[in-house]
C-alpha cells in the first residue's frame, strides 16, 4: 500500500510540548560542543590577523615562530589550493588573505604548536610587513567617484555601466509602472533610511578539530550549520576528494545564519596536514567579531504613495547594501522581501552590492529583509500617521493573499499574512491603553523559506524503538520536531525515537540548516523516512496472516487487518514485528531523499510599544507581542522561541548594536562589552501568538519559523519609537544619542 | 611572570618596591587578569593581596565611620546591611558594577586602582569623602581618595606603594547619598555618565553637599560649585536647575565609541538632578 499520512488537525504527537531531547546534556555540561572535543597527540593552532582595513602584504616573514620551542607548523596561503574560481576563490581569500589583506581582522597566516599559549607566543611572532593602502567602510562612500577600489573586474553582467567598481551586484525587479501609480496618490512619501552592521552574537565562538594526512584522509569536527557544505568548501579549498574529508558536525551554541560557511576549518586542516597531527583552532571572540560575517549594513530610499482611504497606489525602494570586500550582500533578498506583504499594482526595487574593506558578510536569520522591513514600515506607519489611518487596518487593506500577485513576480499560493493582522488586531495588546512617554508601533515582515537537498534514515531498533538520522545541524529544536513527526507516522511515543546529527560518512547529502528548511524539508523526508518503515512493517504484519500487503493498515503502533474481509487477527504492535524483523526479512529501515520545493512562505505581525527618556534618549522596550504564521507548530514551545528569539534579536538591532568603525578602518568594538547586545533585563516578556495557516506544500502543513521573526522588529520598535519620541527615526541603531539629537533637531526645527 | 602570595602588608610592599618592570596587584582580578587575557598589560609581577589578615573585613570604627578591607568584594558590600543603611549611595555604585559572578570578585580598592575615568564607585567614593591609608617602602600615609587616580589608567601611588584600607567616615544624623549611571543597557555595561552626590540636611535645608561626575573627565570630576550652590537652601527647582548646570560646566568628556560630548555633558546634568533629588529623599529620611 501507499501511504500517505498527509494531514492538518488530529493530531497525537504533533502540536504538543514534550521535554526536549538535548537537555539532560546541555544542564549537565554533557553535550560537546565545537571546542569540546580533543584527540592524542592534539596541537593548539592560533591566527595572525591584519591590523590594518586594506594593504598590501609585502612579506611574510615566519622564521622566528617556527624556531620557537613547539611549534609544528605555519601556513599562509600558499599552503592551499590554487585554481579556485567563483565562491570557492571568495572563501579562500577569506580564509587566508592572498596578496592582499582586505579588512581590519583578514587571516594572513596560521600557526601550530603543542599549547595554545606556545600557538599564541608564535603568532605574535610571525612578521609581517604591509603597504597600507587607502580604505572604505561606508556603502554610500564606497559607491562615490573616487572611493578606493576594493578589487578590479570583481562586478558581474549584471552591474550597469558607469557604476563605481566597488558596486559587484545589481539587481531589478517589479511590475507596471510606479510614476503611473505615484500620480493616482493623494500623499507620496518618500525617506531615507541607514542600518548599521550587526553580528548574529551566537554564545559559542567558532572552533573546530581538524585532522589531515598526507593520503588526503581526513576527520573534522566542527560547529556548524552545515557540515556537507564544510565537507565539499574544504575539499575544493585544500585540492582534497570531497569523500575523503568526513565532517561530523559539534553540538552548536547558536548560528543564525553566522555558521553556514566556513572560516577557521581550512586552516586547522591545512596546519594538519603540515604538522601530520590533529589540530585544535578557536577563535576568540574578538575574532569572531573581526573575522566571521556579520550582517550588511544598508543605505535605503524608499517611496510610497497612497489613497486618503489607505490603498497603496505605487511603492518603489533602493537599496545599498554592502557585504564586506567579497560580493554578497543579500540585496537582492532585500528588494525580493522589501514589499513582499502588500498586493500592489505598480512596484519597483533596485538593490546594489557593494565592496567594502569590511569582513565578508554572512547569513544573518532572513539575511536583507529586516532592514527592507524597516525602511518600507516606517514610510507606511508616517502615511497612517498623515492621513490618520489604522496602521493594521491599513496594511489589511493592501495585504498580498491567495492569487495575488508578489511584488518580485510569481503568484502567491495560501499564505498567512492576512490571519496575522487579524490576530494582531484582536490582541488586547493593539487597544491597551499607553502611559505617557510610550508609543505603539506595528509592523508586517516576511520570509521565503526554503526546501533544499535533503536525506534522512530511519532505523527500527529490536524492541520497536526508532532511530533517526538527519543531516541539519539542530540549531531550533528540529530533533525534537523530529521525533514527534516520526512518532505521528509510527505511532509510538515521542520518547521511543531517538533523532541524531549524522555525520558525512552516515547519510546522503543535505544542505546546510539555513532558510528556515529544516522542521519543513528534513521534516517531511523524516514523515516520509517513516512511512517507507511502515510500510515495510504492515509487509511483515501481512506475510504473517498470510494476507495481501494491501489488506493490512497501520494504526496506533499496530498493524491491523483492514476488515472482516482481510481476516479476523488481533492487532500486531511494533514490538512484535520488530522483534524477529532478522528471521522475516531481515532489518526495517526507512529513507528518503530528494529536494522538497514546497517550502511555504511565512508572514508575521509585530506590536511593540517603547517607550522613551526625553532626558537622556534612553529606550525602553515595555511591551511586545509577535503574531506569526507558523503553518503547524510541530513543538509549540520551540515555535515560541523562535519567535521570541527573533524579536530579541530584532531589540538588540534596532536600539543598541552596532559595527564602530574608527577613520583608520579598524572595528572599535570587538567584544560583548561595546557590542550591546540585549541583556535579560532589556527585554519584557515578549507574548507570542502562533497562527497556523497550513502549508500545502508539507505533509503536515509545516512553515519554517526561524527567520520571519526578524523581519519585523526594526521597523515595529522604530514606529514605537518614533511614536514615542514624536519624531521620525531613519537610522539605525536607535541609541540614546541619536534620539536625543533627534529630539533636539525636532525641537530647533 | 612571577605570582606571589604575600601573607603581610610589609611582605607585599617589599616584593613590589624590589620587583622589576611591570607590577600589579591582584584582588578580585576582573580587571587585571582581562587585561592580560586581552595583551592589554603583561605583568612581570603579580602581587596576590587576598591572603593579607584583614583584607576581607568590613569594620565599624570607634567613630562611627567604616573601614573597608581591600578584598572586600561587591557582594560583601551588598549584604552588609549597616554599611548599606549608611552610605547606600557607596553601595549601590559598587553594586552596579559586572554581572553576579564579577561582583562575587569585585572590589572597591582594585576599581579605584584601575583608575578607569568611568569607574562606578569612585564618584560615590568622593563624594562620601573616602580616604585610603597608602603603605610603602617609606611608611604609611592616608589621601583623600580623588588624589588617587591620576588619568586613565594611571595612579598617583608611587613604586613600591600600595592602597592597604580604604576609610568611609561617620554617616552623622540627617546625611544621604546617591549615584546614578547612565548606559545604553540596563546592565552589564559601562558609565557613559555617572555621578555622585553627597547631601546633609537639618530639616529642608541642605547643610552639606559633595556632587562628583565620572566618565566626561581624564579623572573623576568633584563639582566644587555646587557645595556653595546647595548649602543653605533646599533641593527646590531652583537649585536643581544650578545644580545641571554647574554639572554640564564641570564636564571636560571626550567623543568616543561610548558617547559623544554633547551628549555627555547633557546627561551630566541630568543625572545630577536626579541623583540630587534621591539623596535629598534618603538625607531627609535619615533626618527624622
Amino acid at each position: 500500500m501507499a501511504l500517505d499520512s498527509s494531514k492538518t488537525t488530529g493530531f497525537k504527537y504533533v502540536g504538543t510540548r514534550p521535554d526536549r531531547p538535548d537537555g539532560f546534556d546541555k544542564v549537565t555540561g554533557r553535550a560537546k560542543f565545537g571546542a569540546d572535543a580533543t584527540a592524542p597527540g592534539m596541537l593548539f593552532a592560533a591566527i595572525k590577523r591584519s591590523p590594518h582595513a586594506h594593504a598590501r602584504i609585502l612579506r611574510i616573514d615566519t622564521t622566528k615562530a617556527l624556531a620557537m620551542e613547539g611549534v609544528k607548523a605555519v601556513v599562509t596561503r600558499a599552503d592551499f589550493a590554487t585554481g579556485l574560481t567563483g565562491e570557492n576563490w571568495n572563501i579562500l581569500e577569506n580564509v587566508m588573505a592572498g596578496d592582499t589583506a582586505l579588512y581590519d581582522g583578514h587571516a594572513v597566516a596560521a600557526v601550530a604548536a603543542t599549547s595554545a599559549l606556545s600557538a599564541r607566543d608564535a603568532m605574535k611572532a610571525i612578521e609581517v610587513e604591509y603597504e597600507i593602502l587607502p580604505h572604505v567602510t561606508d556603502v554610500d562612500k564606497a559607491m562615490e567617484p573616487g572611493a578606493p577600489v576594493i578589487r578590479t573586474g570583481a562586478a558581474d553582467a549584471s552591474v550597469p555601466e558607469g557604476l563605481h567598481p566597488n558596486v559587484v551586484r545589481y539587481h531589478k525587479s517589479g511590475h507596471g509602472d510606479v510614476e503611473a501609480g505615484f500620480a493616482e496618490a493623494d500623499l507620496v512619501i518618500e525617506d531615507h533610511f541607514v542600518t548599521e552592521a550587526t553580528h548574529q552574537g551566537y554564545i559559542e565562538p567558532h572552533a573546530c578539530l581538524g585532522t589531515l594526512g598526507a593520503d588526503g584522509k581526513g576527520e573534522l569536527w566542527c560547529c556548524t550549520q552545515g557540515h556537507w557544505n564544510v565537507q565539499k568548501v574544504c575539499a575544493a579549498l585544500l585540492g582534497l576528494e570531497t569523500s575523503q574529508l568526513r565532517v561530523t558536525a559539534s553540538e552548536i551554541g547558536g548560528g543564525f545564519g553566522g555558521k553556514t560557511t566556513v572560516f577557521i576549518e581550512p586552516v586547522a586542516l591545512a596546519l594538519s596536514r603540515k604538522a601530520n597531527r590533529p589540530v585544535k583552532l578557536v577563535m576568540t571572540r574578538a575574532e569572531v567579531f573581526k573575522a566571521s560575517g556579520p550582517t550588511s549594513s544598508t543605505s535605503m530610499d524608499v517611496r510610497i504613495g497612497m489613497k486618503t482611504d489607505g490603498t497603496i497606489t505605487a511603492a518603489e525602494g533602493v537599496f545599498r547594501l554592502q557585504g564586506g570586500a567579497f560580493p554578497g550582500a543579500p540585496m537582492e533578498f532585500t528588494a525580493m522581501c522589501a514589499f513582499a506583504p502588500y498586493d500592489l499594482k505598480h512596484v519597483r526595487q533596485v538593490g546594489y552590492d557593494v565592496l567594502t574593506n569590511r569582513p565578508k558578510q554572512a547569513a544573518y536569520r532572513a539575511p536583507g529583509s529586516p532592514m527592507a522591513a524597516f525602511a518600507v514600515e516606517s514610510v507606511i506607519d508616517e502615511l497612517c500617521k498623515k492621513l490618520d489611518l489604522d496602521p493594521i487596518d491599513t496594511r489589511l487593506k493592501n495585504a498580498s493573499h491567495e492569487g495575488t500577485r508578489a511584488s518580485f513576480g510569481p503568484k502567491w499560493p495560501r499564505i498567512g499574512l492576512v490571519e496575522t493582522l487579524e490576530a494582531a488586531k484582536a490582541h488586547p495588546h493593539y487597544t491597551a491603553p499607553l502611559a505617557p512617554g510610550q508609543g505603539r508601533g506595528i509592523s508586517c515582515g516576511f520570509w521565503f523559506n526554503h526546501g533544499g537537498e535533503t536525506s534522512v534514515s530511519l532505523a527500527m531498533s529490536e524492541d520497536g524503538s526508532a532511530q533517526i538520522m538527519v543531516g541539519t545541524p539542530d540549531i531550533g529544536g528540529s530533533r525534537a520536531s523530529m521525533a514527534l513527526m516520526a512518532a505521528e507516522v509510527l505511532g509510538i511515543p515521542y520518547e521511543n525515537i531517538r533523532c541524531t546529527i549524522a555525520d558525512t560518512a552516515s547519510l546522503g547529502y543535505n544542505e546546510i540548516s539555513h532558510g528556515s528548511r529544516v522542521t519543513y524539508a528534513s521534516g517531511l523526508a523524516t514523515i516520509k523516512a517513516a512511512e517507507a518503515a511502515v510500510e515495510e512493517l504492515c509487509a511483515r504484519a501481512a506475510a504473517k496472516w498470510g494476507i495481501p500487503e494491501d489488506a493490512v493498515y497501520w494504526e496506533d503502533g499496530c498493524a491491523k487487518p483492514s476488515g472482516p474481509n482481510a481476516g479476523d487477527f488481533e492487532p500486531l504492535p511494533i514490538a512484535e514485528i520488530t522483534a524477529t524483523m532478522g528471521a522475516t526479512g531481515g532489518p526495517i529501515n526507512g529513507h528518503f531523499e530528494a529536494t522538497p520545493e514546497g517550502a511555504g512562505v511565512s508572514f508575521a505581525t509585530h506590536i511593540v510599544d517603547a517607550e522613551v527618556d526625553r532626558e537622556t534618549g534612553s529606550t525602553k522596550v515595555v511591551r511586545y507581542t509577535v503574531v506569526q504564521d507558523a503553518g503547524k507548530a510541530v513543538h509549540p514551545t520551540y515555535v515560541e522561541g523562535q519567535f521570541q528569539g527573533g524579536a530579541a534579536q530584532g531589540i538588540g538591532w534596532a536600539l543598541n548594536e552596532e559595527y564602530i568603525y574608527g577613520e583608520d578602518g579598524r572595528l572599535q568594538n570587538a567584544g560583548f562589552l561595546d557590542y550591546r547586545i540585549p541583556v535579560a533585563s532589556d527585554l519584557p516578556m515578549i507574548d507570542t501568538v502562533i497562527v497556523e495557516v497550513p502549508n500545502p506544500g508539507h505533509p503536515f502543513g509545516v512553515r519554517g519559523v526561524g527567520e520571519t521573526s526578524i523581519c519585523p522588529p526594526l521597523a515595529a520598535i522604530a514606529n514605537a519609537v518614533s511614536a514615542a519620541a514624536g519624531v521620525r527615526m531613519r537610522q539605525l541603531p536607535m541609541r540614546p544619542s541619536r534620539i536625543l539629537e533627534a529630539l533636539d533637531s525636532a525641537a530647533d526645527g | 611572570m612571577q605570582y606571589h602570595r604575600p601573607a603581610t602588608f610589609e611582605d607585599a610592599v617589599t616584593l613590589a618596591a624590589g620587583a622589576q618592570g611591570v607590577t600589579r596587584f591582584l584582588a578580585g582580578g576582573t580587571d587585571v587578569l582581562v587585561q592580560m587575557r586581552s595583551d592589554i598589560v603583561t605583568p612581570d609581577t603579580l602581587i596576590d593581596i587576598k591572603a593579607i589578615p584583614g583584607t576581607h573585613d568590613i569594620t565599624r570604627q570607634e567613630d562611627g565611620g567604616w573601614r573597608i578591607g581591600v578584598a572586600v568584594t561587591g557582594a560583601e558590600m551588598r549584604e552588609h546591611a549597616e554599611l548599606d543603611r549608611d552610605w547606600p549611595g557607596l553601595v549601590e555604585a559598587m553594586d552596579l558594577i559586572g554581572s553576579t559572578q564579577v561582583q562575587g570578585r569585585a572590589t572597591l580598592t582594585g576599581n579605584l586602582c584601575n583608575a578607569s575615568p568611568a569607574a562606578d564607585s569612585v564618584p560615590a567614593m568622593i563624594a562620601a569623602g573616602v580616604t585610603a591609608t597608602i603603605t610603602g617602602p617609606d611608611g604609611s600615609r592616608t589621601a583623600p581618595v580623588e588624589e588617587i587616580p591620576a588619568g586613565p589608567g594611571k595612579t598617583s601611588l608611587a613604586r613600591g606603594e600600595m592602597i592597604t584600607a580604604l576609610h568611609v567616615p561617620p554617616r552623622g544624623t540627617g546625611g544621604g547619598d546617591a549615584y546614578l549611571r547612565f548606559i545604553p543597557r540596563t546592565e552589564m555595561d559601562i558609565a557613559v555618565v555617572g555621578c555622585g552626590v553627597n547631601l546633609v540636611v537639618e530639616g529642608d535645608t541642605i547643610t552639606h553637599a559633595r556632587v562628583t561626575l565620572g566618565a566626561v573627565a581624564p579623572t573623576a570630576v568633584l563639582v566644587h560649585a555646587a557645595e556653595d550652590a546647595l548649602v543653605g537652601r533646599t533641593l527646590d527647582e531652583e537649585a536643581l536647575t544650578a545644580l545641571a548646570d554647574l554639572a554640564e560646566a564641570s564636564c571636560n568628556p571626550i567623543d568616543d565609541k561610548r558617547g559623544t560630548i554633547r551628549f555627555r555633558t547633557h546627561v551630566a546634568g541630568v543625572l545630577a538632578r536626579r541623583a540630587a533629588k534621591i539623596a535629598y529623599d534618603r538625607a531627609k529620611g535619615a533626618a527624622k
